[in-house]
């Protein structure tokens, strides 16, 4: 290794409740690419906010080039050089690229000259972008680029970059990476937040490994194989989820020329959608955020309304009936959104077992509310799902993510149903109970009930799909057999790089 | 520095606890507010609070509580419903009076028939009138999506004119040598609300404790009370748990209204005792207080109904016995609401002492 940029001692953050960051030590050298590794929880957010100056650590120090270094706020930490590209990005797409990146500068210069600096830089890094395109035209992978450009105009030492390739397509993540092989070659340092560990493979020089909020582990990710870092990021060796051989029966569910306008104005129409699936089949549902996933979910679930015959459960029209009368045929859904969509935030588990177990689970008689029966169900649900609570008067809202996420997936799978359309079943939730989460789903589908499983999560489609298909713009590609799918061939029923340019370098 | 920080359960011991605190803090910030106007606090709190109930005059004043704490409670209930489902219905002065008038239209048509029957159809024409007059805002906002709080809150002054030209024409007494007003229903037996008036008991004394009792049982029991609260707390999952928005607002509109209705009929029928222009005196307003104040609950609105009735005599007794200015007492009672809501923020967050942090 070179000689170090920023060095980390012993830092130590607490929350009421856990410690997010347990005496964390490492060092990144300069012109190094450096995995920061870990499940969701594991304590990887908290460690950069701590370096990007937005929490103070409660013990331990930072050095930056051998000086002591503890910015008190984002932006003495942008003055020494250090920059981040955040998950979600913060742009306003009313504007057009150059204001929306002199709205991040303390002193921004005029106009044209803005411009003509973003695209000196974005031509030097193979970023092509046009300075006067409003930002709400972008697709998800330009709009990356508009925050990295907004990070290297600070000419920085340091960029950290959290999660970058889950908005991306696998063509959009190869333009990404040559990119940040020219940053490295030039002597930036890349701090590289993911948890996808082939991607951190190929590209990063050197790992750092978080598990519960401590340094578990070192290694070279290229001399290291993808299944040793699984196992130290879970701390366990993790068996993956069993698919037997399943025969698919009758066509379950027929979606056939479905177009719904879009429901809001920042929503995506569905165009022209074609699907069916059928008993005993999981059929994966592929595609960038944002593309339609949640109107699908809708649709499905009955909180949108169609022409009777735009969906069919088997033979019969359903389009036209609501989420109650759809549940009673054995249509059921989960949502992506778990607060607020999926399971009211403060309301019990109890009461949120209600929500959609009252027909099935015949928790309702004459329209009074059996209670007991619900809580009896709710344990059901904890018990089944291994759902950590103390118990199903707790509200929804103090369950962690993955937690509540068991729970509501619990509540559909136990509700024995025909069709099962779920969006995002494992988001955020830990490794070990995702596999509990997706085993559950191929068991239900081979009790004979068919699966549409919406995610992002290509790896997560792949282990358990039968047949694949891509959501892009609204438009559903037609399904495929999962079994055989290359990388290439995904990334391009998702919408290939979205018409951008590659990066000429 | 004081921080606030979210709980992770909203607190079951201080939702109970803040109304009782908020009274406290009413006292004390009152007893300031009456001392600067040089009175004696602690006679006036006393006067307010304990006059009415065990003063010397208290046989005079209790059956009082309950003819002004009834409609309170009868109108609050009915908000009450609407207002958790996040469906504002700010015109239940308005509700009132139409149910007053259309039951009072009833009864005056029957004058002087005695029979059994008379009471029982004016009891329903006044539920009738005050759901119609809710309909109109419901309909609206699920045909055109207009919003129920400007057009419930217009309503009212349509109603208000409505009173005028009926108490002035079609419902005035005959033999009332033109003054302005209706007869008077505690001179007509078959049609009087009254039980035993002088113990203030009256059909919208029973009413009111029935109401309490089914609004309990709804929102507890049932599915229509579940959607009301899955409703007011997460519209998107009342959705997906296959909610239809628009029944709910016709529900929670209508039985509001009705309510308020059933309110205006036993008041005309008994402790106002007749149709005038100056009919209403703000019921429909306090409610709104009244349902926020019993923290939209069921008992609880019953204690509040008689906390704010209590406030309303008490205030009066102040008036004339200390001199008290009126606008004093009404800062009085709107310090109660004040501290209620204020208070209430401790439900859901605790106070923490400390160093800020941006997470």
């Amino acid at each position: 290794m070179t000689e170090v940029l920023l060095s980390l001692k012993g830092l130590t953050k607490a929350y009421p409740g856990v410690v997010a960051n347990d005496t964390v030590s490492f060092d990144i050298g300069t012109g190094e690419v450096h995995a920061l590794l870990g499940e969701n929880g594991a304590g990887k957010s908290t460690l950069v906010k701590m370096i990007y100056g937005l929490v103070k650590p409660d013990s331990g120090e930072m050095t930056l080039r051998g000086a002591p270094f503890a910015p008190s706020e984002p932006r003495q930490a942008r003055a020494d050089g250090i920059a981040m590209v955040f998950q979600h990005f913060s742009l306003f797409d009313a504007l057009n690229v150059a204001e929306n990146i002199a709205l991040g500068m303390e002193n921004p210069p005029a106009m044209r000259d803005l411009a003509a600096k973003i695209r000196e830089v974005s031509e030097a890094y193979g970023l092509p972008l046009d300075p006067y395109r409003t930002v709400g035209d972008l697709s998800a992978g330009e709009r990356q680029r508009v925050e990295i450009i907004r990070c290297l105009l600070q000419d920085p030492k340091l960029l950290i970059m959290d999660e970058p390739t889950s908005v991306l397509t696998p063509q959009e993540v190869e333009i990404l990476f040559q990119t940040l092989e020219k940053l490295r070659a030039e002597g930036t340092s890349i701090l590289y937040i993911s948890h996808k560990l082939e991607e951190i493979r190929t590209l990063c020089d050197h790992a750092t490994i978080l598990r519960l909020g401590k340094n578990v582990g070192e290694c070279i990710p290229a001399e290291t194989s993808a299944s040793e870092m699984a196992e130290l990021m879970v701390g366990a060796a993790l068996t993956p989820p069993k698919r037997g051989k399943r025969d698919f029966g009758d066509v379950a569910m027929d979606i056939s020329g479905l177009s719904v306008p879009s429901p809001s104005a920042f929503g995506t129409a569905l165009r022209n959608v074609h699907l069916t699936v059928r008993q005993g089949e999981i059929l994966g549902i592929g595609g960038v955020a944002g593309n339609g996933q949640d109107e699908l979910l809708s649709v499905l679930s009955g909180e949108v309304l169609t022409e009777p015959d735009a969906v069919k459960l088997g033979q019969e029209p359903i389009g036209q009936l609501g989420p109650v009368a759809r549940r009673a045929l054995g249509v059921l859904a989960a949502p992506e959104e778990r607060l607020g969509h999926a399971a009211a935030p403060d309301m019990s588990l109890t009461e949120n077992a209600m929500l959609t177990g009252a027909t099935r689970e015949g928790l309702v008689k004459n329209g009074f509310l059996k209670w007991t029966a619900a809580k009896d169900f709710a344990q059901r649900v904890i018990k089944e799902f291994d759902v950590r609570t103390p118990g199903p008067e707790n509200a929804a809202r103090s369950l962690s993510g993955g937690n509540l996420q068991k729970f509501v997936i619990g509540r559909e799978v136990l509700q024995r149903p025909e069709v099962l359309v779920v969006n995002q079943p494992t988001w955020g939730v830990d490794a070990s109970a995702a596999a509990a989460i997706r085993q559950s789903l191929l068991d239900l589908a081979a009790g004979g009930a068919a699966v549409i499983c919406i995610s992002q999560d290509l790896d997560e489609l792949m282990e358990i799909s039968d047949s694949f298909a891509a959501l892009n713009e609204g438009r559903l590609s037609a399904p495929r057999p999962a079994e055989g799918l290359t990388v290439e061939e995904i990334g391009l029923m998702m919408g290939g790089a979205h018409g951008m340019e590659v990066a000429h370098v | 520095m004081i921080r606030l920080e979210k709980r992770p359960q909203p607190s079951r011991a201080w939702s109970l606890a803040t109304p009782l605190v908020a009274v406290l803090a009413t006292m004390v910030a009152g007893g300031m507010l009456f001392a600067l106007l040089g009175k004696d606090p602690v006679e006036a709190i006393r006067t307010i609070f304990w006059e009415p109930l065990f003063g010397e005059f208290a046989f005079y004043y209790r059956p009082q509580l309950l003819v002004k704490g009834a409609p309170l409670v009868l109108i609050a209930i009915g908000l009450s419903l609407g207002f958790k489902a996040g469906i504002w219905n700010i015109g239940a002065e308005g509700q009132y009076i139409i149910g007053a008038l259309v039951g009072a239209g009833i009864g005056l048509a029957f004058y002087p028939l005695e029979a059994w029957y008379v009471f029982p159809l004016m009891v329903i024409g006044g539920a009738f009138g005050g759901w119609l007059w809710a309909m109109i805002p419901a309909y609206l906002k699920t045909r055109f999506g207009t919003n129920e709080i400007l057009v419930s809150l217009m309503l009212v002054y349509v109603a208000e004119q409505f009173l005028a030209s009926m108490s002035l024409g079609l419902l005035r007494n005959p033999e009332g040598h033109g003054f302005p007003g209706s007869r008077n229903f505690n001179s007509y037996d078959s049609a009087t609300s009254w039980i035993n008036e002088s113990a203030g008991m009256h059909w919208g004394v029973v009413a009111a404790l029935i109401a309490v009792i089914f609004a309990y049982v709804l929102l507890n029991r049932h599915m229509t009370g579940y959607h009301i609260r899955l409703t007011g707390e997460a519209p998107r999952a009342a959705k997906f748990a296959g909610v239809n928005p628009a029944r709910l607002v016709l529900f929670c509109l209508g039985t509001s209204g009705m309510l308020a209705g059933l309110a205006g009929l036993f008041e005309v029928a008994g402790p106002s005792g007749q149709v005038s222009i100056d009919f209403n005196v703000g019921y429909g307003f306090t409610a709104i207080i009244v349902a926020f104040l019993g923290r939209l609950h069921p008992v609880g609105i019953l204690l509040a109904g008689g906390l704010m009735a209590l406030t309303y005599i008490g205030g009066d007794i102040a008036q004339s016995n200390l001199q008290l200015p009126s606008a004093a007492i009404q800062v009085f009672q709107g310090m109660l609401l004040f501290f209620l809501l204020a208070f209430d923020l401790l439900t859901n967050f605790r106070i923490s002492l400390g160093k800020p942090e941006v997470a």
